[in-house]
């Protein structure tokens, strides 16, 4: 069958300016239990690539700079 | 595809332990501190530093046996009576036993309890008989201290590998596992002489009212590989039909908390603010009352706060709002809500198993040994009931120093190439289509169907529509594409949580009776049948690869409960409901 893009919002937001992934931190990328943050090709920051976040918050409590923000999912809200 | 294709590597150990998450970092301590020789490989889906039900901490031990507050005997009786006597007492006891010993070791080790003015453990009252709950106020560390342990014993880990299948030798011992990498598709054959699954629990069965996949009471990647892989395996799995249905912050998903809130005088009441239960302690009794008040009118429930001094609040909030889910503050500020000023709107969880709140799983014995020959299996995903975090932390330690000489008594065992390759096969072959069905609509259906047919009140009929809805997906499952490693990794838990699917099913129609309350209440068979199921029900796969059944018998209780205890928690309604406070 042929698939469709669904597009979602995500509830982990990355500020880019803070971020320090560019320099080879990846603290986020290693802590998330769903494994669902990843290196933007283009910016070098990390970025949520799959929408499935148990909101668990080890990302932005272990992120070196204050970089990771976490919010509820919005069909949880 | 051709073997060539495949990138595999193959790895020799003693010991293997699947799952990074509580009892499996303390199953690799303690069998390490037995034998510093022993090779022992944490393998672990996620990272070991963040993984599992704990990952942010926890903010108290629910089920302490704190010598002054109780004894291991009246324990086992609580244990006992909470789970209308379907217990293997023997189990209950090694962990009660186990219980304060393992307090000290992990006071030991750096994890902080509430302690009086002379330094003794502050233990508060939540269960409906005795005492058990000691608060953790600094528990978001525990995750860390278990690091370090592992980091001093020198165990090697594993991260991003998802266990997939386990090993058997010829002789139908234990021999290892296969996991393949979240990351990369590769594959990792770990021979070893002995196995604990660590796999926490199946918390992706049912889907939460608010439709997001991941918005679970449990850790989203507990979707249930252990249970699938113990089966699988030709263990025996136990009383499945018991499901886990916990009392929850609606949408939220997360603990509301009774044990954290009970002792400072939070209760759960219903829309005019009455409290209806005796006892907020999570049992099937309590949730039917619960279930009950939502489906009557009195409804919605809600946890009940308000009455309470600002500085009893802000205490709550400081420990709610830092250990175990911490966005929960986050969802309060966004929906308004504050614990000061109106009660906070509580929901029914989704289905799951889970021995850690209820009382299924893979069966193991006191110590922690599976019906199959050197496979280990502890915390959520064993059978010993309402273990919590703590019954993690004392079966990894039983399980870790059986295991350790187990590996002493056994040689490493063969197994066949052709298992090996076999399920390389079965893993990768979502890899292989271009387009077809993906993991997550698969999933989404495979839970909605979890949801419209086998949630409790069990109705024969309607279980076994969704059995053949069920089966229509499996029948799918040629259809399912991964297009990348990730998605690969979901494609596999879709594989689990249907089969767990089929289990749930399976186990609820196998026991013709109603039993612990809500878990499993069978509308077709109202009453508790003692004469007929005051007995374990065993799951297990059989020959022909089908779900098979049988009675296990209740070993003799070592502690005796006569008639009028054994009904203490048949009595939960309050009689009048008392007025609001």
């Amino acid at each position: 069958m042929p698939l469709a893009n669904h597009a979602a919002s995500v509830p982990v937001v990355i500020d880019e300016e803070k971020c320090i992934a560019d320099k080879g931190c990846r603290t986020c990328i290693e802590v998330c239990p769903l494994d669902v943050l990843a290196i933007n090709e283009g910016s070098g920051k990390a970025y949520m690539k799959y929408d499935e976040c148990w909101y668990c918050m080890p990302c932005e409590v272990d992120c070196p700079t204050g970089a990771v923000k976490v919010n509820i999912p919005y069909l949880l809200r | 595809m051709n073997a060539s294709d495949i990138k595999s590597e193959t790895i020799e150990t003693d010991l293997l332990v699947i799952g990074g998450g509580t009892g499996g970092p303390m199953a690799a301590i303690k069998a390490k501190e037995r034998n510093p020789n022993l090779r022992v490989i944490l393998m672990e889906k996620a990272n070991v530093k963040r993984s599992g039900a704990i990952s942010m901490g926890m903010d108290g031990l629910n089920n302490a046996v704190v010598p002054g507050y109780a004894t291991p005997e009246q324990y086992v009786k609580e244990i006992t009576v909470a789970n209308d006597g379907i217990v293997h007492q023997k189990a209950v006891m090694a962990y009660a036993e186990g219980s304060y010993p393992m307090i000290r070791d992990l006071d030991k080790m750096g994890v902080k309890f509430e302690k009086d003015g002379s330094g003794e453990f502050d233990v508060r009252k939540v269960h409906h008989m005795g005492s058990y709950v000691l608060p953790m106020p600094e528990g978001h560390n525990v995750k860390k201290i278990l690091y370090r342990q592992l980091k001093r014993n020198q165990v090697a880990i594993t991260n991003r590998y998802m266990a997939t299948r386990l090993l058997k030798g010829p002789d139908g011992r234990i021999a290892g596992a296969i996991g393949v990498n979240t990351r990369t598709s590769e594959f990792l054959i770990i021979r070893a002489k002995a196995v604990i699954l660590a796999c926490g629990a199946a918390g992706r069965l049912g889907l939460p009212a608010s439709g997001y996949l991941f918005g679970t009471y449990e850790n989203a990647t507990n979707c249930g590989d252990g249970y699938a892989m113990a089966f699988h395996a030709g263990a025996e799995l136990a009383n499945l039909e018991c499901f886990q249905i916990n009392p929850l912050i609606k949408d939220y998903n997360g603990p509301a908390c009774a044990y954290v809130t009970g002792p400072f005088g939070g209760y759960t009441a219903n829309n005019r603010g009455q409290r209806f239960i005796e006892c907020d302690y999570w049992s099937g009794q309590m949730m039917l009352e619960f279930w009950r008040e939502l489906q009557g009118g009195s409804g919605p429930v809600f946890l009940k706060l308000n009455h309470l001094a600002e500085e009893t609040i802000s205490e709550i909030e400081t420990i709610l709002h830092t250990n175990e889910r911490p966005s929960r503050g986050r969802f309060h500020e966004k929906r308004g809500t504050d614990y000061r000023h109106r009660m906070i709107e509580m929901h029914i969880s989704e289905i799951g198993f889970c021995a850690g709140h209820s009382a299924s799983g893979v069966w193991v014995n006191e110590r922690a040994e599976t019906t199959v020959p050197g496979l280990y299996a502890v915390g959520d995903m064993a059978s010993v009931p309402h273990s919590y975090m703590l019954g993690a932390f004392v079966y990894g330690g039983i399980a870790g120093t059986e295991a350790c000489v187990y590996c002493a008594e056994h040689d490493l065992p063969s197994f066949d190439a052709e298992d090996v390759a076999r399920e390389q096969v079965r893993v990768l072959a979502p890899t292989l289509r271009s387009d077809g069905l993906t993991p997550h609509e698969m999933e989404y259906k495979t839970r909605r169907l979890v949801n419209d047919y086998l949630q409790p009140p069990k109705i024969t009929a309607k279980i076994e529509i969704g059995q053949q809805r069920l089966a229509e997906v499996r029948a799918d499952l040629d259809q399912l594409i991964a297009r990348d490693p990730h998605e690969l990794m979901r494609a596999l838990e879709l594989q689990s949580i249907l089969d767990c699917a089929d289990l749930a099913a399976a186990a609820s129609l196998y026991r013709t009776e109603s039993r612990w309350g809500l878990y499993h209440l069978r509308v077709d068979y109202p009453e508790t049948d003692n004469e007929n199921w005051f007995c374990h029900s065993m799951h297990f796969k059989d020959q022909a690869g089908r779900i098979a059944h049988r009675k296990r018998e209740i070993d003799p209780y070592i502690v005796p409960v006569d008639e009028t205890e054994m009904s203490a928690y048949h009595q939960l309604r309050i009689k009048t409901p008392a007025a609001a406070e």
